[in-house]
C-alpha cells in the first residue's frame, strides 16, 4: 500500500476523493451506460472539475470508462503552492519525443497522427505469464490512480503533471518473473511511416527507444504506468497511448508510447547512454551535485516561466522522492553511476 | 542607372529586414505564442538568425564575383554588424533567461563548458571585427584590415562546431547549416574565386 511508503517528506497520500463523491460518480456513470456510449463518449466523465478547461480527447469506451472510476489525487505534493501543475498547453505542446522531431513543439505537431487504437503490449522475457496484450487487457486488472508528480527533465527544466496510470510493480508481479529477472527493458514503437523522426537518415538515435530499470526500482511504488492525464487520455505527444512515469530520474528515462515490456537478466542499454555514455547514464537519477557536461543540474527552471522570472529554483536529490526511492541506492557512488 | 537615393533605398530595406525577426520573436513573446519557456524561444531563435546573418554575410563577397551587383557590397558593413547584434542578444539571452543573471553562474560557465567557451570566442571575435568596421580603422590597419577580417571564416566555424556541441538526437539541421558553410567558403577556394567571374559570362551570354 502507498500509504506505507509516504512519508511526511513530499508525499502524502490525501485529498482521495471522498466516498460519497465518488460512489455518486459511478451512479452516474452508470445512468450513462444506459444512455448508450454515445453520451458516455461526450467527455463528461472526467468527474474533476479541475480539469475543465482540458480538451476532451478521444478515447475508446473502456479507457474513459477506467478513468472515469480512479482514485483521483492518490498522490500530490506536499506543497501545492510551490507545485502548481503546469497548464495542460504547456505540458502537452511543449516537450521531448524524438520520433517526432527536435524541436520541443514538434511533438504535439506531428504526434496527431499517431494510430493508438488498437495498440498491443507485449510482456516477455524472465517471466511464467508473458503474452500479447490488448491495451485494455492489459490495464483491467489495476484500477487507476491519479498522480500528480514533479517531472525533471536533463535539461534542467521541470513541470508538474498530473498522470493516470496504474503501478507497474502490479503489472510485473503479473507477469511473475523467474528468479533470473534482475532489470525491465522498454521499447517504444519503430513505426516512420507514422514516427518522422525515425525517417531522418541524420538520426543519431538507434530506434526503437529503449529504456531499463533495475527490477526494484520497477517494483518502487512511486513507479507509474500512465494512460492518461489532466484528467482525460494521454495526447499522442506525450507517449500516447502507454507510457513509464519515474518521478525520481530524468525524463528521458519516462519512455513513450510501449509496445514491448521484457524482463531480463543483464542490464540493458537505454538508447541515450548508448548515445553518449558521458553524458547520460542508465541510473539517470536526478542529482542535482552530479552536473549535464553542458549545464549544471543544481538548479532547475520551474515551466511555464516568463522573461522577468526565470522560476529558477533548487533542484532536490532525487527529485524530492528521496524518502521512498534513496534507499534503493544505499551505497552505491552515485557520481559513478549517474 | 541606380542613383544614391535607390541605393539608401536598398540599404534600409536590408535593416528592417534584419530586424523583422528579431520583431516577430518579440511580438510572440509579448502575445504568449512562445510557448511555456519565452526565454529559451528567443535564445534558439536568436542563435539560428545569427548563424544566418553570418551566412548571408560571407555570401556577399562571392555574390558580387558572380553578379558584380553593388548593391551586395554596400550592405557587407550593415550586415556584420547584424550578426554582432543577434549574438550579442543571443548571449544576453542565456546570462538573463537561462541563468536569471547569476553573475556568478556566468562567470563558471563561461569557462567551465567548451561550446560556451567557443561561442564566447566566436562572439568576441565578432566584436573585434564589429569595432574595426569603420573607415577610421581600416586606414589605420592598412593591409592588415583584410588578413582581420579574414577571422570571420575562423568565426564561422567556431559558430558550427558551437552548434554541434549542442545538437542532441538528430544532425538534420546542422549537417543543412554545414553544408551552406561549406557552399560559401569553397566560393573562397582561389581556383572556385577565379572562375566565379567566368561564370557570369557565360550566364549573361546564354
Ligand atoms: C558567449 C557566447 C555564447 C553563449 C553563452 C551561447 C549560448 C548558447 C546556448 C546556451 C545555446 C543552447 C544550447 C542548448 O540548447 O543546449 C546555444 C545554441 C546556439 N548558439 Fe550560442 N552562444 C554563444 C555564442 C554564439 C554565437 C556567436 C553564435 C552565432 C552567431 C551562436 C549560435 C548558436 C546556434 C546556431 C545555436 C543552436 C540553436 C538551436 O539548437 O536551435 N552562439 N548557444
Amino acid at each position: 500500500m502507498l500509504i506505507k511508503i509516504a512519508k511526511p517528506s513530499d508525499l502524502h497520500e490525501s485529498d482521495v476523493t471522498p466516498e460519497s463523491i465518488y460512489l455518486s460518480r459511478r451512479r452516474f456513470m452508470g445512468g450513462m451506460a444506459g444512455l448508450g456510449a454515445g453520451l458516455a463518449l461526450s467527455g463528461h466523465v472526467r468527474a474533476n472539475e479541475d480539469y475543465s478547461d482540458v480538451p476532451a480527447g478521444d478515447a475508446p469506451t473502456w479507457l474513459r470508462e477506467k478513468i472515469s472510476d480512479t482514485q483521483w489525487r492518490a498522490i500530490t505534493p506536499s506543497n501545492p503552492e510551490k507545485d502548481k501543475i503546469a497548464p495542460f498547453d504547456d505540458a502537452s505542446g511543449y516537450n521531448n519525443f524524438f520520433e517526432f522531431g527536435t524541436d520541443k513543439r514538434d511533438p504535439s505537431r506531428h504526434a496527431g497522427s499517431l494510430e493508438t487504437q488498437p495498440w498491443s503490449v507485449v510482456v516477455d522475457g524472465e517471466v511464467n505469464n508473458g503474452g500479447r496484450f490488448s491495451l485494455e487487457d492489459f490495464a483491467k486488472p489495476s484500477q487507476f490512480e491519479e498522480r500528480i508528480y514533479r517531472l525533471r527533465c536533463v535539461e534542467a527544466w521541470s513541470m508538474v503533471i498530473p498522470w493516470l496510470g496504474i503501478p507497474l510493480a502490479e503489472v510485473i508481479r503479473r507477469a511473475d518473473p523467474t528468479s533470473k529477472a534482475k532489470y525491465v527493458r522498454f521499447e517504444t514503437l519503430v513505426d516512420p511511416e507514422q514516427m518522422p523522426g525515425q525517417r531522418s537518415s541524420f538520426s543519431i538515435i538507434d530506434w526503437p527507444y529503449v529504456e531499463g530499470l533495475r527490477l526494484d526500482e520497477a517494483m518502487n511504488p512511486l513507479t507509474l504506468l500512465a494512460m492518461g492525464m489532466y484528467g482525460r487520455e494521454l495526447p499522442n505527444q506525450n507517449g500516447a497511448p502507454l507510457r513509464l512515469v519515474v518521478p525520481w530520474k530524468y525524463g528521458f528515462k519516462s519512455i513513450k508510447s510501449i509496445v514491448r515490456i521484457s524482463l531480463v537478466e543483464e542490464q540493458p542499454v537505454n538508447s541515450w547512454q548508448q548515445i553518449a555514455a558521458n553524458e547520460y547514464g542508465f541510473y539517470a537519477n536526478v542529482n542535482p551535485q552530479v552536473d549535464h557536461p553542458r549545464w549544471s543540474q543544481a538548479t532547475e527552471r520551474r515551466l511555464p516561466n516568463s522573461l522577468f522570472n526565470s522560476n529558477t529554483i533548487d533542484t532536490l536529490m532525487f527529485n524530492g522522492y528521496g524518502d521512498e526511492v534513496a534507499e534503493l541506492y544505499a551505497g552505491m557512488d552515485l557520481r559513478k553511476h549517474y | 542607372m541606380a542613383t544614391p537615393r535607390v541605393w539608401l533605398l536598398w540599404r534600409i530595406g536590408v535593416f528592417l529586414a534584419a530586424l523583422a525577426p528579431l520583431v516577430f520573436w518579440g511580438w510572440q513573446v509579448a502575445i504568449n505564442a512562445a510557448g511555456p519557456e519565452p526565454g529559451n524561444y528567443l535564445l534558439l531563435n536568436i542563435g539560428i538568425g545569427g548563424l544566418w546573418m553570418l551566412l548571408l554575410t560571407l555570401s556577399l563577397t562571392p555574390l558580387t564575383k558572380l553578379t558584380r551587383w553593388k548593391g551586395f557590397a554596400l550592405i557587407r558593413r550593415q550586415l556584420g554588424l547584424w550578426t554582432l547584434a543577434y549574438a550579442t542578444l543571443h548571449m544576453l539571452s542565456y546570462a538573463l533567461f537561462i541563468l536569471g543573471l547569476n553573475w556568478a553562474l556566468l562567470a563558471s560557465e563561461l569557462v567551465k563548458r567548451p561550446y560556451i567557451i567557443v561561442g564566447m570566442i566566436a562572439l568576441i571575435g565578432l566584436a573585434v571585427l564589429g569595432a574595426t568596421s569603420n573607415k577610421w580603422s581600416m586606414r589605420r590597419l592598412g593591409k592588415r584590415w583584410k588578413p582581420l577580417h579574414k577571422f570571420s571564416y575562423v568565426i564561422l566555424g567556431l559558430v558550427l562546431l558551437h552548434f554541434f556541441w549542442v545538437v542532441r538526437a538528430d544532425m538534420q539541421e546542422w549537417a543543412m547549416y554545414a553544408a551552406i558553410a561549406a557552399l560559401v567558403m569553397a566560393t573562397r577556394l582561389p581556383p572556385v574565386a577565379r572562375t566565379l567571374p567566368k561564370l557570369r559570362h557565360r550566364l549573361s551570354r546564354a
